[in-house]
Formats: C-alpha cells, structure tokens, sequence
C-alpha cells in the first residue's frame, strides 16, 4: 500500500483525533468537538509547516 | 448524631479486580471499554487503532523487535503497547524489515502510534472502571 503523503497525514489525523477525543473528554458532545479539534490542529499544522519548508527550500 | 452508610467505601469493596480492563484494553484494543459496557466508544476505540495498526503493516512499517539504542528501545516501547496485534504480528512474521521508502517510514510510525494510543485507551478504560471519570 502506498498512499499519498496528504492521506497519510489524513487517516493518522482521523484515528488519533478519534482516540484523544474519546479518551480525554466525558461527554460524547465534548469528545466530539475535542476530537474535531484536534483533526483540524493535526491536518492545519501539517499544512503550515509544509509551506514553511517549501519556502525555505526556495 | 446520626450515622449514614459510608457509600465509597462499600463501593470500593464490590469494585472487585480493578485492573482487569487495563490489561484486557491493553491486549486487545477496545476491549476495556467493552467490559464496562461502553459499547460504542470501545468499538471507535478498537476500530481506530486496529485500523492505524494494520495500515502501517500494509505500508511495510518495520515492527521493533530488538533493541539496539536509545531510539530503538522507545520504538520497542510503543510497539508493545499494541498488545496481542504487536505479538500476532510479530509470531507471523508481518512487518517490512529495514525502512527502504518514505511510506515504510510512515508505516512505521502509525504501528509506534497505534501501541501508544492502545495504552491510552486502555488507561482511560482502567480510569472509568474506578470512577475517576464518568
């Protein structure tokens, strides 16, 4: 199997967001938004150093 | 002065092994959830890192087996927080052997994760079975 960088990136987001949420919350609602979260800090980051380095590597 | 049952502590005593679902949720993801009847977050749980687990197989992820220096002894570390996927893998000779490509690097990552969320999950499980959470 050999997927894509970017769906790498996705799919370790997805179960590790599914995981803190779950685990780090009480309430389904709060593990929800936790877990959404911590999705988008996970996959936002990527995106943000991906450009850093790009530029730097100009 | 009246006197009141004291709750937690009859609580305490019928708790019975404490510990059960920690070592079941270590051995086998979800499963601590699922003795407490969480059925649902067990199997989100379980799905989650089974999924991660088998999907750094698939991209030929290396599984740790010897320690050789500080990096590799963190790796064996994690690995083993998958439980019986970590030993099953490893009694069936699963799992790519020096890291060639960048998804084998990748791979391998995702089976450390997947060990590292298992102890997670399973002390989250251990945590509600003693009512440090709801």
């Amino acid at each position: 199997m050999h997927p894509s960088h970017f769906l790498a990136v996705l799919l370790f987001a997805l179960f590790a967001s599914t995981v803190f949420g779950i685990t780090m919350r009480d309430t389904p609602p709060k593990m929800f938004r936790y877990g959404a979260y911590c999705f988008v800090l996970f996959v936002g980051s990527v995106i943000v150093f991906s450009w850093v380095m790009f530029l730097i590597a100009r | 002065m009246a006197t009141t049952p004291n709750k937690p502590a009859a609580a305490k005593t019928s708790q019975g092994f404490v510990y059960l679902p920690l070592i079941a949720g270590w051995l086998i993801p979800g499963a601590g959830h699922f003795l407490l009847r969480k059925w649902i977050r067990g199997t989100l749980l379980a799905v989650s890192i089974i999924a991660m687990f088998a999907l750094g197989l698939a991209m030929q992820g290396k599984l740790y087996t010897s320690a050789q220096d500080i990096l590799d002894m963190l790796g064996v570390a994690g690995d083993l927080g998958g439980g019986l996927l970590y030993f099953l893998s490893r009694a069936a000779g699963w799992g790519g052997t020096p890291v060639q490509t960048t998804v084998a690097d990748y791979g391998t990552k995702f089976i450390v994760v997947a060990g590292l969320l298992n102890i997670i999950a399973a002390v989250d499980a251990h945590n509600l079975r003693t009512g440090r959470k709801s």
